[in-house]
């Protein structure tokens, strides 16, 4: 592993074990936070998938019907039929705050006259599969907006899991061995500079102990 | 404040959500879908735009801007010409982008 260019101080050391210690701690709380968010993530992507398999079904469902409802009537009174809607969908958009990740919450405004009355034509013109496709897809509303809540929170929190997972590995496989490889150079270079400071010491003492009594070493 | 719900699509595919109150954005040609995308998003109107399938892929870069915004949430519905699984596609993508791999949807 590679050492950070540093000069092999005691003061340099530590500081970098006091910042060893902080990527230690950052290490193991972004470790837990990647581990909740993928648990919550699991199951919100299990939701999502059984709800837009419903979805979808019941789509393809009310298109047959329109298909059939487009089969008995012509397509201008069919374009007709469905072009003035009595209710305006809308959404109440909050949000919602998972491990850091704000997540949209959808809450569906409608704003409909009548709310058992929800076909924008009358019924003497038009093919009962019509009112099926209609009321089908009126029905599904709900899920509809369930999903897309659903789908948008998995793509901001996936994007998340992968930033956070990111900063785990590079913590654990690149900061921390790094600073544990600095500090020990640094260490061994502090030792290294002890052992030949003390030697040096001692061939002086020895040197000035043979020119005062004249020993020979 | 309530924001509305749009959907980007062939006129066959999406006249029916005219009934049920969504605003509808007719798409004959993928091609210009981006451009309808762009102007759409341009205020933020629309908390959840949905497209069919066609446009939706057709829009891929446009799309790029809003994957780290809470809104508007773009999802693709299947259209009138069938499913083309890119609804559960995504789905794999985004298991993938966070676990690394899809261990949940792969069929072996």
């Amino acid at each position: 592993m590679d050492i950070m260019n540093v000069n092999p101080t005691r003061m340099q050391m530590s500081k970098l074990k006091k910042q060893l210690i902080t990527a230690k701690r950052g290490h193991k709380m972004l470790k837990d936070k990647r581990d909740e968010l993928m648990r919550q993530f699991i199951e919100l992507v299990q939701e999502n998938k059984r709800l837009r398999d419903k979805v979808e079904a019941a789509l393809s469902e009310c298109t047959a019907h329109f298909v059939n409802a487009g089969a008995v009537m012509s397509k201008q009174s069919l374009d007709s039929s469905l072009m003035s809607s009595q209710q305006q969908t809308g959404v109440e958009v909050g949000s919602k705050n998972i491990m850091s990740v704000d997540v949209p919450v959808f809450s569906s405004v409608s704003s409909s006259p009548d709310k058992g009355d929800i076909f924008p034509y009358g019924f003497a013109f038009t093919s009962f599969e019509l009112d099926d496709a209609v009321l089908s897809l009126n029905a599904l509303l709900p899920d509809l907006i369930r999903l897309a809540e659903i789908e948008k929170s998995c793509e901001l929190m996936a994007a998340e899991i992968e930033r956070t997972r990111r900063r785990v590995n590079s913590l654990e496989h690149v900061m921390i061995p790094r600073y544990e490889a600095t500090i020990k150079y640094i260490a061994m270079k502090l030792e290294e500079n002890d052992r030949s400071s003390r030697t040096r010491l001692m061939k002086v003492k020895d040197m000035l102990l043979a020119k005062a009594h004249h020993w020979d070493s | 404040m309530a924001k509305s719900i749009a959907i980007i699509g062939d006129s066959e595919s999406i006249k029916g959500f005219g009934a049920v109150g969504m605003e509808l954005f007719i798409c004959d040609e993928p091609a210009m879908a981006p451009q309808l995308l762009g102007q759409l998003t341009q205020e933020d109107y629309y908390a959840i735009i949905y497209m069919t399938e066609e446009v939706f892929s057709a829009c891929a870069k446009e799309r790029e801007r809003f994957t780290e915004r809470p809104t508007p949430a773009l999802i693709p519905l299947p259209g009138v010409r069938g499913n083309t699984g890119l609804g559960q596609k995504r789905l794999s993508s985004f298991v993938e982008q966070a676990v690394g791999s899809d261990i949940l949807f792969k069929k072996n």
